[in-house]
């Protein structure tokens, strides 16, 4: 297979590590893009996902947002957002942000509705305030929850980044639109290769992370098996858990 | 509105091409991940190696493995199946973990009971295991549902025919109302295919009805209902 091949030679290639469409530049805006677009999402979702966890308020409405975002098509809002708020960074990362709050929202308020009342309750009773009850009891105990909704959407933004390239700007999908344009397969394959390798580095590093900053008794925990589950946690048995905790 | 009635016909041509897309690669999902997650729950070791393998899989973007498997596979890079391979990988990733967990739902005494009854293997696995399995494993597929239909729609970069091209078009001819249509459209096509899966688990679990109180159908509500069966039984 010479495609294969090519394309080993191009991802070996000195010339296209360097300069201003190099692979480390490229790769430098996809992160760049990938922060800027989570921190925003993160500052929105975080907060909000936590007080609707804590207080129990706003349950329904939240559950209902989350899952109509998650049917909006990505590339649809990410042309609608360039066409009407016209080129530049910030229309793509707008549009970024609103299909990043809802696995962010879902992952923050189900974390924090995983954690047992009792145990509230009991936070409660020994003179905990309200703050320290989120703080100190129900964030360290929701985090396997917490921590899948905040993967599911770091790998979300790193995918979808590759998008934003049609339109056109930086990152690693350059390699994709301009190879499709030039009929270079090669460079198209290895921007993929790139793109796969990213995320899953990224993912690997944040399953670490996690393994790190998990408290050792969640991990005997029956809920313990839930902490690699990735998507799915952010996604049917996060619902199915909070759901299940009022039943 | 007007540019909608205009080419109406197109607009269907494309939603039935998403459709097919979307839908063909959750049945393949489906067919494979079932009997390979009875085949694996068991086993611990297989068990966690498949639950890997699928993160691992999963991780990767769809516009990447769209461009990686063309050579893999040896087809043309505007050839539909890239997209129904690429699908079925995310469904079976997505599949494979929800069918585990299904399979698990389903108590052990009622594994028993069939193999006391006489059931065979064979019998206990389709006559007890999957439909008692069916809740947790409509939850895992309505979310590979939405997730398809969004999906197939970044095909369209590439050029294959769907409902994506709405928004290529668009972009192209800074037409906002193309790419509005678009958009509704897909919000439709998935809404359409939620409430085909409520259905369809509805009419395929008539049990959790009878014992459920309110709101009925969803994954999470017909579990705590087996577990409240598991109760009075």
């Amino acid at each position: 297979m010479d495609v294969f091949a090519d394309t080993f030679i191009w991802l070996t290639s000195p010339a296209n590590w360097s300069g201003s469409g190099g692979i480390p530049t490229r790769l430098f805006e996809h992160l760049q893009y990938s922060a800027l677009v989570l921190l925003i999402a993160a500052a929105v979702a975080l907060p909000l996902g936590m007080l609707i966890g804590h207080t129990g308020r706003g349950r329904v409405a939240a559950v209902a947002a989350a899952g109509a975002l998650r049917a909006l098509p990505t590339l649809g809002l990410l042309v609608l957002f360039a066409l009407l708020a016209g080129s530049g960074l910030m229309p793509p990362v707008w549009a970024l942000v609103i299909l990043t709050v809802p696995p962010l929202l879902a992952g923050s308020y189900a974390g924090v509705a995983s954690v047992d009342r009792t145990v509230v309750d009991g936070a409660r009773a020994v003179g905990m305030t309200e703050l320290q009850i989120l703080f100190r009891v129900e964030i360290p105990n929701g985090l396997p929850v917490l921590a899948g909704g905040i993967r599911t959407a770091v790998l979300q933004v790193i995918a979808t980044v590759s998008v934003v390239a049609y339109l056109p700007l930086g990152g690693l999908g350059r390699y994709l639109f301009d190879g499709l344009v030039l009929q270079d397969f090669p460079r198209m394959l290895g921007g993929s290769l790139l793109i796969a390798a990213l995320a899953i580095a990224v993912d690997l590093i944040l399953a670490a992370v996690q393994r790190m900053i998990l408290s050792p008794g969640l991990s005997t925990d029956s809920r313990g098996g839930r902490k690699s589950a990735g998507d799915l946690a952010a996604a049917a048995p996060a619902d199915a858990d909070l759901q299940g905790g009022t039943a | 509105m007007e540019w909608f009635l205009a080419n109406s016909a197109m607009v269907f041509g494309l939603a039935g091409q998403h459709f097919v897309l979307a839908v063909v690669p959750m049945v393949l999902g489906l067919l494979i991940s079932v009997p390979l997650a009875e085949l694996v729950r068991g086993r611990r070791a297989l068990r966690t190696a498949v639950t890997t393998a699928s993160s691992l899989l999963y991780t990767i973007p769809s516009l990447a493995l769209f461009i990686i498997l063309p050579p893999v596979l040896g087809t043309r890079i505007l050839d539909p199946l890239n997209v129904v391979v690429a699908l079925t990988i995310y469904a079976v990733a997505l599949l494979v973990r929800a069918a585990m967990d299904a399979f698990d739902s389903v108590d052990e005494e009622f594994r028993l009971a069939a193999t006391a009854m006489g059931f065979t293997p064979y019998a206990r696995f389709l006559r007890i295991d999957i439909p008692l399995s069916l809740p947790v494993l409509f939850a895992g597929l309505r979310v590979v549902s939405v997730s398809n239909i969004s999906l197939v729609s970044v095909a369209a970069l590439l050029g294959v025919g769907n409902l994506g091209m709405l928004f290529t078009d668009g972009l192209q001819r800074s037409f906002v109302t193309e790419v509005v249509v678009g958009i509704i459209g897909i919000l439709v096509l998935a809404l359409l295919m939620d409430a085909l899966l409520v259905l369809l688990e509805r009419v395929l679990t008539p049990w959790t009805r009878a014992a459920a109180k309110p709101a009925a159908g969803t994954g999470a509500t017909a579990m705590s209902t087996i577990r409240i069966h598991e109760g009075a039984g």
